[in-house]
């Protein structure tokens, strides 16, 4: 230990700040940039409560990114399960202290702003479960102590999450830690034998749900059924997206925001005016942003030497790109409507929070790309 | 061991696990591209179509209603600007003081604010409030100078209908007024128009001719958000006026029909002998008509409604009559018609006829002595009538008098009240009242009494078909498509045929068998005003340019009693409700006759000395206006 220490404290300050993926770096701060114009547009093309709070957070995230980023990725691989076990701890808190809004009760409050421990449990579940493969001989993957092991640690988060209640955080939480099973080794026969269990008990699932969660299922196969109560959501988004057109209506001209027919359009909704504003071309333009995020992460993965590091960062890009895709399916319509944010450009402190941690680390395996954890 | 076997077969894993997902990423990526693509570019029209129909929400104006005009093109009812008080209360600060400010302004009722209150919690806020729909001009301007006190309150200029000549064209073009429920409902084309606040026709021309009165709406578009507030006004179309319709009448004529049965309970109606164009449709007493555009006061009402002259009846055309006398130049024809009598037949008037023991009187009670038609005619001797009628029979001058338009209705469906009277034969009576009819009933048939009922129109188109030559004439009130100039139906009926506009041909509209008879009943008209002893000579006027021709009628009300005969008391001694009738039927000038008219005088009394005193001011002005008419026979196509 005290070896490695000196070895890593041959890098200076300097060089670490070199080291940093700018690429990625670059990609981030245009993602915020955007981000915050489309939060000044659901102002109403003014400076408010929205704007000023997303510009914040993202002024005091940011440079927690690059603090984070600063330490060596051996100081998060050591600290993944405390860190772990901290945000299941939050989650124990909440589920008996925490705020309650609209109807579910996963929030607290910390100086700064209103935390979702939630939010926090999809990167730590990323970082717990990237350390035990990395610790974990390939002869034991599959192995029944370690499935249960590992499964342990995807359901108790998830478990929590889902009574919380969050269905869509609780999803992203499992698929989130599900990668890492399959990046790990997990033999693919069982994710068959498990999806193929799942279908069939699937109409026991839908019998536990929520009826607010079953009207959203209901609603998302044909949304047309109650257009102005549970179907309002979806159908109005799909026209804003399919009104933008290639170039869009134009920045601060989307009149299915401004005049208030988007709901959530500060949070889940925040891609419909984006698209609703800059059309076909800006959509995709967006997704290729988030692409070269993805691709980036994944290369930092695939450059460090350490199987934590790689791990952490082929989980993060896959996390990464199940938020958007989960997002965008759910706003175009292709997925029942489930809370969950798009990174970055979402108004909300928690998943801005996670999100950046996540870069962090990300930035910290590129620049100690060639560490080694034992 | 820094690398080992394990772990680098565990990074290979990695890497080959991480690839399939890469591989299963990019497909989830286009197929989200796919997507938007689809939404954006293939579907882009049709979502920017519910975007628009989102985001644009349609406001219609109350349609501006067509004029109507007289023959001369003077507007008869137009629209006016009128000044209005709206509240918006989503913009008002305090809405009681605001309340008691307009109270002490423009001294509203304490019913009108809680009124106000009222639909002030139907409405939405930022649907605005009509606290006064009619502001005087001082009224606005007042408040307009304290507007700045005001907050909410919009001050707005808006059209209205209106009468220019209040109560004279009343009960020819009715009124416009709210709309019920079921008078929406009831038109299609006011249910695609109505917008509160708009008024329709509630009676007369105005409901009749509604549909081409109403106009279009004016429509203003405005963008709006989720809630449907307005947030912005994108565009205004213009509505369209409704159709302007010219009618046949000249409001000087009917201002002067007014101006004569000025306090009495009566009708005046003066006819086109040739084109059947109304000149004048009068029923008195009237009521302004602009009294009900803004909901009419319950005190005004009342004394319109409990005035005894009952002036909410268009006695014109709703209003019936027995004939009386003017009957008898039907009766007269019907009988050289039937060749039951030529000019040469006397009958002796003793003052009464005897028939199975019931006495019928002549009005002259001494008697006429021998008379021949044309004596008869002239001094309305009943015993002649009496004697021609029982020879003739009630069946045959039933055939007669509704050849000349009697029992039918004259305008046809123009007019929802119009009556058509009634004109007895034997079959009716036993129809109707399952009785037998008795001679004694034609007789008084043949001298205008009994179950005879006709309006004033139906007489005046009577004695309008007896004066162009006997021709039938479908009388109008509106100028239409394709109007008949004088010139051609006067020459179309010499010639025996009538041009009918409605159905292409020529038709025979005669209703004569010998031309002769009719001229020897007008001879018989002319004699009755012209000629010493006549009932309606006092009233004639020698100079030929308006000599006209005519013939009293005195209807009565109540059967007279033999006490009653033998008082022969003056009018004034008689109770107003068992006063006789006046009327009076004419045609003028006499040589080259042109106008027909009849007058009923309400318990005016005898028709000589009520009702052709009346004809002989207005032959003069009708006469006068003749010219005038004449040059306006070009004028603008209306299509209706």
């Amino acid at each position: 230990m005290f070896q490695h220490d000196r070895l890593n404290s041959e890098i200076t300050l300097f060089q670490k700040i070199r080291n940093l993926d700018y690429i990625l770096l670059i990609a981030v701060i245009l993602l915020s940039v955007i981000s915050v114009f489309v939060m000044y547009s659901t102002d109403g093309g003014e400076i408010l409560f929205h704007t000023k709070n997303h510009f914040v957070k993202l002024a005091v995230f940011f440079p927690l990114m690059i603090f984070v980023a600063l330490f060596n990725i051996k100081f998060w691989h050591n600290f993944s399960y405390i860190i772990y076990f901290i945000v299941i701890l939050l989650l124990i808190y909440v589920s008996f202290f925490g705020i309650k809004a609209s109807g579910s009760q996963r929030w607290m409050d910390v100086y700064l702003f209103v935390l979702q421990p939630s939010e926090l449990m999809k990167i730590a579940i990323i970082m717990c479960l990237a350390k035990y493969y990395h610790r974990l001989k390939i002869e034991n993957v599959n192995s029944f102590t370690s499935i249960v092991i590992v499964l342990s640690i995807i359901l108790i988060p998830t478990i929590f999450v889902v009574s919380q209640p969050d269905l869509g955080t609780s999803i992203l939480i499992a698929l989130s830690g599900l990668i890492i099973l399959w990046l790990g080794g997990v033999k693919i026969k069982y994710f068959i034998y498990s999806f193929i269990t799942f279908l069939i008990s699937l109409p026991f699932i839908i019998s536990f749900l929520k009826p607010y969660q079953k009207l959203r299922i209901l609603t998302f196969l044909d949304p047309d059924r109650d257009p102005l109560g549970a179907g309002y959501q979806i159908i109005q988004s799909k026209i804003a997206i399919g009104s933008g057109g290639l170039n869009g209506k134009g920045f601060l001209k989307g009149t299915q925001s401004y005049l208030d027919f988007l709901p959530e359009k500060h949070t889940d909704f925040i891609f419909t005016l984006f698209s609703e504003e800059f059309g076909f071309i800006g959509s995709v333009g967006l997704l290729i942003l988030y692409s070269i995020i993805i691709f980036r992460i994944i290369r930092i993965g695939s450059i460090s030497r350490s199987n934590f590091a790689r791990l952490f960062c082929f989980g993060y890009a896959f996390a990464i790109f199940i938020y958007i895709v989960v997002n965008l399916s759910m706003v175009l319509g292709l997925l029942p409507i489930v809370g969950s944010p798009l990174p970055i450009m979402s108004y909300g402190g928690s998943s801005m929070l996670a999100t950046m941690i996540g870069f962090g680390i990300v930035l910290s395996a590129k620049i100690n790309h060639k560490q080694m954890i034992a | 061991m820094i690398k080992s076997n394990s772990g680098i077969r565990k990074t290979d894993v990695i890497n080959r696990r991480m690839f399939i997902i890469g591989a299963a990423k990019v497909v989830v990526f286009a197929g989200i591209v796919a997507r938007l693509f689809s939404l954006q570019i293939n579907e882009n029209k049709k979502y920017l179509t519910l975007s628009d129909k989102n985001r644009i929400r349609e406001w219609k104006l109350p349609p501006t209603r067509g004029n109507i005009v007289d023959y001369f093109g003077n507007v008869i009812a137009g629209n006016l600007k009128v000044y209005q008080l709206h509240i918006i209360p989503e913009q008002v600060e305090n809405f009681n003081y605001l309340l008691v400010r307009l109270k002490n302004l423009l001294n509203l009722s304490d019913k009108k604010i809680s009124r106000i209150n009222k639909l002030k919690s139907e409405l939405k806020p930022w649907d605005s409030i009509i606290v006064s729909e009619n502001l005087s001009w001082s009224q606005f301007v007042k408040i307009n100078n304290y507007l700045y006190d005001l907050v909410g309150v919009k001050p707005v200029m808006t059209i209205s209908r209106n009468y220019p000549f209040k109560d004279v064209y009343t009960h020819v073009l009715g009124y416009v007024s709210q709309p019920n429920e079921q008078e929406i409902l009831d038109n299609e084309t006011i249910q695609e128009r109505f917008v509160p606040g708009m008024k329709i026709g509630k009676l007369g021309l105005e409901k009749r001719l509604e549909n081409y009165l109403i106009g279009t709406n004016a429509i203003q578009r405005y963008e709006v958000n989720a809630y449907g507030k307005r947030i912005n006004q994108l565009e205004h179309q213009k509505g369209q006026q409704g159709s302007k319709i010219r009618l046949t009448v000249d409001t000087e004529i009917q201002k002067a029909c007014g101006e004569l049965l000025n306090k009495k309970a009566g009708s005046i109606s003066v006819m086109d002998i040739y084109t059947g164009d109304i000149i004048a449709m009068y029923s008195s007493p009237s009521y302004d008509p602009n009294l009900f555009l803004f909901g009419i006061s319950q005190d005004e009402w009342q004394l319109i409604r409990n005035n005894p002259l009952k002036p909410l009846i268009n006695k014109t055309l709703s209003g019936l009559y027995s004939p009386g006398s003017t009957i008898k130049p039907i009766v007269a024809l019907s009988a050289l018609e039937n060749n039951i009598i030529d000019t040469k037949f006397k009958v002796k008037c003793t003052g009464k006829m005897e028939l199975y023991g019931q006495t019928f009187h002549c009005w002259k009670e001494k008697g006429h002595g021998w008379v021949s038609l044309k004596n008869a005619m002239k001094q309305s001797c009943d015993t002649y009538f009496y004697e021609v009628s029982r020879l003739l029979g009630v069946d045959r001058l039933n055939v007669t008098a509704e050849k000349f338009g009697l029992g039918k209705k004259v305008l046809g469906n123009y007019f929802d009240n119009e009556k058509k009277g009634l004109f007895p034969n034997t079959k009716w009576k036993k129809n109707n009242l399952g009785r037998g009819w008795v001679l004694g009933e034609t007789l008084i048939t043949g001298i205008g009494q009994g179950y005879i009922q006709s309006t004033p129109l139906q007489l005046c188109m009577m004695t309008a078909q007896i004066a162009n030559g006997g021709y039938a004439i479908k009388p109008k009130i509106i100028v239409d498509n394709n109007p008949i100039s004088y010139e051609d139906a006067k020459q179309s009926m010499e010639s025996g045929l009538l041009f009918d506009a409605n159905s292409d041909s020529l038709l025979d509209k005669k209703l004569f068998k010998y031309k002769k008879n009719i001229k020897i009943v007008q001879e018989a008209m002319f004699s009755s005003t012209n000629e010493r002893f006549g009932t309606s000579y006092k009233s004639r006027i020698d100079d030929p340019k308006y000599q006209f021709a005519g013939k009293t009628g005195t209807a009565q009300v109540k059967r007279i009693s033999k006490r009653e005969r033998e008082l022969d008391l003056e009018l004034e001694q008689i109770p107003y409700k068992d006063r006789d009738h006046a009327l009076y039927v004419a045609y003028g000038p006499y040589i080259n006759p042109r106008y027909a008219l009849s007058i009923i005088v309400e318990h005016g009394g005898s028709g000589s000395k009520a009702a052709a005193p009346i004809a002989k001011k207005l032959f003069k002005l009708i006469i006068d206006r003749h010219e005038l008419r004449n040059k306006q026979s070009n004028f603008e196509r209306i299509s209706i």
